[in-house]
Parts: structure tokens; C-alpha cells; sequence
């Protein structure tokens, strides 16, 4: 499905290398988790996939289902099927997260030369999947991530991806900033998506997510490099050594 | 020598190029107008309130050439039951307009109202003249010197519907000076609507009067026509507990001066006056605002917002001033403008000036671009970037189309700053 190829990135205005040739291959059914020190590059991948400004590639390649995303533009690769949570929603003022929603859906539908969907049929459905997270119709009312809680902020990600159905969906640090419970519901939305057809990258730090959504294979990165892969229990082997052990062992 | 006057004087040759209507019961107050005027003179560049604004194009004998817009677009309003009441151009036109009578309101033109005691006698050129200080306003001065028309409004009651003045523009070189006086009694009600291109170049006061506990709405929409140019003052004076509440939408337009003059004179009056603009290209528009609070426990809101692009310039220049003893005053002003991109500008000019000593006043001015983080979630989600654009733009204008408060014109007027949007895409 995701297939990234010597993947090399460096920040667009300075001469800083941070992705040194990384190389992954998610298929579709599969949970892929990337853990990481800090500064490792795990972000700077999310962010080179879905398209943001200021990173320039200086090699190698990333597809997904044999389409170039590198020459796309961001709602290119959207309507492509890739998603990407965020580490850090962002709060838009004056924009209700319902319009925006279904602004996105359409938008997507008809980049794909789908029929859009009725007002209507959209209300539906976003009143069952909001139930599921547990969002009320005040924060669907509400601007777009404005005044939500960290943990708010990440239903309404998981919200966002659930409606525009992805193909690819890029986690990032979505555990971060979490409580128990809220992480709970998270991944329980997480795993309500989990299918056949979807691939799945979760970025974290911690093994904790990883209890909640269980990963199908685990790598672990480190100076903008994919150095060590493994199954689930790779993760565990980090919560109890830290990452001091498999750098020492690569290097 | 007095041709030679003329030549040199702008003033004098302006004064020279127009007519005063024939003598009726407003012949003393345009006498007094002119004089006034004449002590004056026209608004230069060097005039602190025309800093901003090259009044030139205002000031010169004939109006410069404005095309006609030809639209298939609704007029604004079309959907809302209204006494409409129609100028073409500057001229009334009795054809397209409704009958003028409505219950719990009279309505007259300013050119037919003949009777000696009329009771705009009251009004006319009055609030005008109290506008004119401690700020000079000389082109309402000439207004009320030589408007040729207008409508005189007495509120009586809350009449069923409101009033439409609905300014149409057929000729290219139409100069238009309209002067309406609108007297709202005592817990009495209305809502005014404007809409229209009005003229190549267009001069319009309106004075009004609002009565203790009176309520006045007014809802405008300068639009269109990117050609024409206009001048346009509002003079009331508020009664205790009363409301004024005035939104101007403007889209298009070459030159824009809307100035608002509000005088807070009975206690517990409410003052909200807001503005939402866009303008691409040598759109130039000022909203210029001196509100002042002589009284106890008003309140006063200015929500102004402009979209700029393409080297369009946005002007505000608004005052609070707290008289001595207009304690408990809470006065608020925001103006900011959102320009998308490097070649436009907002110049804006905060003033508050203060002499009591229990009062909460606030004001604020910003100007920016497009948040690149939030164009950037909305573009990760499939939202193309016009599209994407648009919606930060309308959500930006939000907040000053929100001070209208009737939902249906709100919701009209965000559709139609949209598709000028659209429209303008770059």
C-alpha cells in the first residue's frame, strides 16, 4: 500500500539533512508502529508524506498503491486516500467543525468523481460516528479545534478520519497528551477502523498506545534512518532498555 | 474676477457647478450649510482626516465615468418583504417604488416635503452640524447645501415591514447627492435597508434621530459597480436606552468613505457599528467612526473587517470619545484586515480619548495573512486551496457579518461575500 523508498529529506531553508535514506513498506491490513528517540525524523516523515512546506526531498521515493505522493499537492493526496492525525490539531477560528467536515468529504468525493454527499445523509452519519467517540453536538457545532481539550483535539482527529474513510492513515503521536481513559477511546476508534483494505503508521513514543492498538510490525528509527525492525515485542524490549541498547547495537 | 475666483478655488467652483434646490422650510439650514462650507472648504490631501484617502476624485466639479455593472446576480434584499423605495441614479422613481404608506411610519421625499412646519425642520442639517466638531466633515456640508432628494422618516410605532432604499445606477456619469432625515419617536422601531451601486459618484447623509427607548437597525450593501465612488455620513444622536445598530457589507468599488458619527446623549444606550469588506485591484475603502459617549452606562461596539488583495487598500480611522462624566462607559473597537498578498494595505488609526474615570474601553488593530497552519490541516483533509482559502476568509469576515442580527440576511450576506470570493480567486 505505503511503499517509501531511500526516502532523503532536508529542511528547506537550512542545510540540514533530516531523513537519510528511510525505506518502509506498509501493506494494506497491516498496523506498522515507529518509535524513536527524539530528533530521530519520525514527524518530518509524517509531515513529507501528507505534503507540508518547508522540507525538500533530496531522494528517493513514496508512493502509495504505485502512485508518486511526492509530486502531489496535500489535498492530492488526500483524496488519494492518505491521512495524517496531528501531533498538534490545528484551532480554526470561525470555521465550524461540521462545515468543514463535510467541506472535506465532498471535497474528496468529488476529487475522486464521486457523488457528494446530501446534507442529510452527512448529518447521519456523523451522529452515529460521533457517538462512538463520545463527541457531542456541541463540539460538532463548535470551531474547528477551538477551545477542545488535548484529548478532545485527538477524538476529533480520529472523528475527521473516520469519515473520510483513508486508505493510509499516519498517527502521530496521538498518544501524546492523553489520559488513560481518552487513550482508551482513541484507540478504540483506531481499531473500529482497522480493516482489510487500510494500512496503518502510528507514531509514538511510547510503548503505551501500543497496548491498545496492537502493531503488526514495529520499527524503531534513529537518526533519520529505519534501524532496527521487529514484531510487537520490539516495543517492549524499548519501555523496559530505552533505546540506548539498539543504538549501541546497530552502531 | 469671480470666474477667476473659481478657477483657483475648488471650493468656489464646486459651489459655482451646483444648484440649490428651490426655497422650502429646509432654505435656512442649506443656507447655513453653505456657509459653512465656504468657511471650511472642500477636504484636501493634507487635511488630517484625508490622510488615507485622496479626496480628489470627491472634490473635482464633475464625477468621474463609472461603468455600469451589467449582473444577473439578485439584488441584495429581493427576498425580504420591504417597503421599497427606489432612486435611479440620485432621481426617485415613483414607477418602481412602493406606495409610501405604511402603518406606525410616514414617509415623504425631502424634494416634495413643502409644508412650513415640517418637523424635519427639526433635524435636517442639525445632527450635521453638530458632527462637524470637533472633526470637519465639509463634504456632508455640501450635502445638505444641495442634496437634491431624499426621504424624511417619522417613526410613530414599529411599522410590519422595513425600508428599502434601493440606489440603482444606469448612467455613466450620474452625480448623486441624496440627504435623508429619519426621526424615530420615543419606543418606537425600524430597520433601514440600503442597497445599491446609487451613482458614478455618490454624496449621501442621513440623519438620525433616535428617541428614548427607540430602536433604529440599519443593514447596507455597497456593492458591485467597481467604478463609482462614494462619500457617505450618518449623524444620530441616541436617547436613553436606546439602539443603533448599523452593518455595512461592501464589495467593489473605486473610492468608499463611509463615515458614522455617533453622539450617546441618553444613559443606558446601546451603539454597534460593523463593516465587512473585500476589494481586489485600486479598491479603496475607509470606514472612518467618532463615536461619543455623554452619558451614563452606554455602550458602544465596532467590529470592522476588510479582505484585501491585489493592491486594494483598507482604511479605518475610528475615535471613542468619553465626555466628563459618561461614567460607566464600556466602549469596544476591533478593526483588522486579512491581505492576501504582499501588494495590499490597511492603514488604521485607533483613537480613545478619555475624561471620566469609571469606564472600560478597548481597542485593537491587526492586519495579517492567511494562517498557513490552518490552510495547511484544511488542505491534508482534500480541501482544495481556493476552496480552503475561502472558508478562512469567511471565517475571518465572520466575526463582523455577526453583529447583524436578523439570521437570514446574515447567512445572505456570507453567500454573497463568498462567490465574490470565488469570483476573485487568484
Amino acid at each position: 500500500m505505503l511503499s517509501i523508498k531511500n526516502l532523503q529529506v532536508k529542511l528547506e531553508d537550512e542545510d540540514k539533512q533530516i531523513l537519510k535514506g528511510v525505506d518502509l513498506e506498509i501493506e494494506a491490513g497491516k498496523v506498522h508502529a515507529i518509535m524513536g528517540p527524539n530528533g530521530s525524523g519520525k514527524s518530518t516523515l509524517s509531515y513529507v508524506l501528507s505534503g507540508k512546506d518547508g522540507y525538500e526531498v533530496t531522494g528517493g521515493s513514496a508512493e502509495l498503491e504505485g502512485v508518486d505522493l511526492l509530486e502531489m499537492e496535500p489535498e492530492e493526496r488526500a483524496a488519494a486516500g492518505l491521512f495524517l492525525a496531528f501531533q498538534y490539531p490545528v484551532e480554526i477560528p470561525g470555521v465550524g467543525n461540521m462545515t468543514f467536515l463535510r467541506t472535506a468529504v465532498n471535497a474528496q468525493r468529488k476529487a475522486r468523481g464521486e457523488e457528494e454527499m446530501s446534507a442529510a445523509e452527512f448529518l447521519k452519519v456523523i451522529r452515529a460516528k460521533a457517538k462512538d467517540l463520545k463527541i457531542d453536538a456541541d463540539m460538532l457545532k463548535r470551531p474547528v479545534n477551538m477551545g477542545f481539550s488535548g484529548g478532545e483535539k485527538k477524538r476529533n482527529e480520529i472523528l475527521q478520519m473516520a469519515m473520510l474513510e483513508p486508505k493510509m492513515c499516519i498517527l502521530d503521536e496521538t498518544d501524546s497528551g492523553l489520559d488513560v481513559d481518552a487513550m482508551k477511546l482513541v484507540a478504540e476508534g483506531v481499531n473500529a477502523l482497522r480493516s482489510e483494505g487500510r494500512g496503518f503508521l502510528l507514531i509514538t513514543h511510547y510503548q503505551r498506545l501500543l497496548d491498545h492498538i496492537k502493531p503488526d510490525v514495529v520499527h524503531i528509527m534513529a537518526d533519520g534512518r529505519i534501524i532496527k525492525t521487529g514484531g510487537p515485542e520490539l516495543a517492549l524490549e524499548v519501555e523496559t532498555n530505552g533505546y540506548a541498547d539498539i543504538l549501541a547495537e546497530v552502531a | 474676477m469671480a470666474e477667476a475666483a473659481a478657477k483657483t478655488d475648488p471650493t468656489e467652483a464646486m459651489i459655482a457647478a451646483l444648484d440649490m434646490p428651490a426655497a422650502t422650510w429646509a432654505k435656512p439650514a442649506r443656507e447655513d450649510a453653505l456657509a459653512r462650507l465656504r468657511t471650511m472648504g472642500l477636504p484636501q490631501r493634507r487635511d488630517e482626516y484625508w490622510k488615507y484617502t485622496r479626496p480628489d476624485t470627491l472634490t473635482q466639479v464633475n464625477a468621474p465615468k463609472a461603468a455600469v455593472l451589467v449582473t444577473d446576480e439578485a439584488p441584495m434584499f429581493d427576498g425580504v418583504d420591504r417597503l421599497r423605495i427606489v432612486f435611479v441614479d440620485g432621481v426617485f422613481d415613483a414607477d418602481a417604488s412602493d406606495d409610501l404608506s405604511l402603518e406606525g411610519i410616514t414617509i415623504e421625499r425631502l424634494a416634495a416635503a413643502d409644508s412650513d412646519l415640517h418637523w424635519a425642520k427639526n433635524l435636517y442639517g442639525v445632527l450635521e452640524t453638530r458632527g462637524q466638531t470637533p472633526v470637519e466633515r465639509p463634504l456632508a456640508a455640501l450635502n445638505t447645501a444641495f442634496a437634491t432628494d431624499g426621504v424624511l422618516i417619522h417613526v410613530t410605532g414599529k411599522p410590519s415591514k422595513p425600508v428599502n432604499l434601493f440606489y440603482q445606477h444606469k448612467s455613466e456619469t450620474s452625480d448623486a447627492i441624496l440627504h435623508h432625515c429619519i426621526k424615530v419617536d420615543a419606543g418606537a422601531e425600524v430597520t433601514i435597508l440600503e442597497n445599491g451601486p446609487a451613482a458614478a459618484r455618490f454624496n449621501k447623509v442621513m440623519e438620525v434621530e433616535v428617541g428614548d427607548g427607540a430602536s433604529f437597525h440599519h443593514i447596507r450593501a455597497q456593492g458591485r459597480d467597481h467604478e463609482r465612488r462614494a462619500v457617505t455620513h450618518i449623524f444620530t444622536r441616541l436617547g436613553s436606552e436606546s439602539e443603533f445598530r448599523s452593518f455595512t457589507m461592501t464589495v467593489n468599488g473605486q473610492l468608499t468613505r463611509n463615515d458614522c458619527i455617533i453622539e450617546l446623549t441618553g444613559d443606558d444606550a446601546i451603539a454597534n457599528v460593523a463593516g465587512a469588506c473585500v476589494g481586489d485591484g485600486d479598491f479603496h475603502h475607509d470606514d472612518t467612526i467618532f463615536i461619543t459617549h455623554d452619558a451614563v452606562n452606554c455602550k458602544s461596539r465596532q467590529v470592522f473587517k476588510k479582505v484585501l488583495r491585489n493592491g486594494a487598500t483598507g482604511v479605518f480611522q475610528g475615535k471613542i470619545l468619553v465626555k466628563a462624566g459618561a461614567q460607566k462607559t464600556d466602549g469596544y473597537q476591533i478593526s483588522q484586515s486579512l491581505l492576501l498578498d504582499g501588494d495590499s494595505q490597511f492603514l488604521a488609526k485607533p483613537e480613545l480619548e478619555i475624561y471620566a474615570d469609571d469606564v472600560a474601553c478597548s481597542h485593537g488593530s491587526t492586519s495579517g495573512a492567511i494562517d498557513e497552519d490552518a490552510l495547511f490541516y484544511l488542505r491534508s483533509r482534500g480541501i482544495p486551496t481556493g476552496e480552503a482559502t475561502d472558508l478562512l476568509t469567511l471565517a475571518f469576515l465572520a466575526e463582523a457579518v455577526d453583529e447583524i442580527a436578523h439570521e437570514d440576511l446574515r447567512a445572505d450576506m456570507t453567500a454573497r461575500l463568498g462567490a465574490w470570493l470565488v469570483r476573485h480567486r487568484s
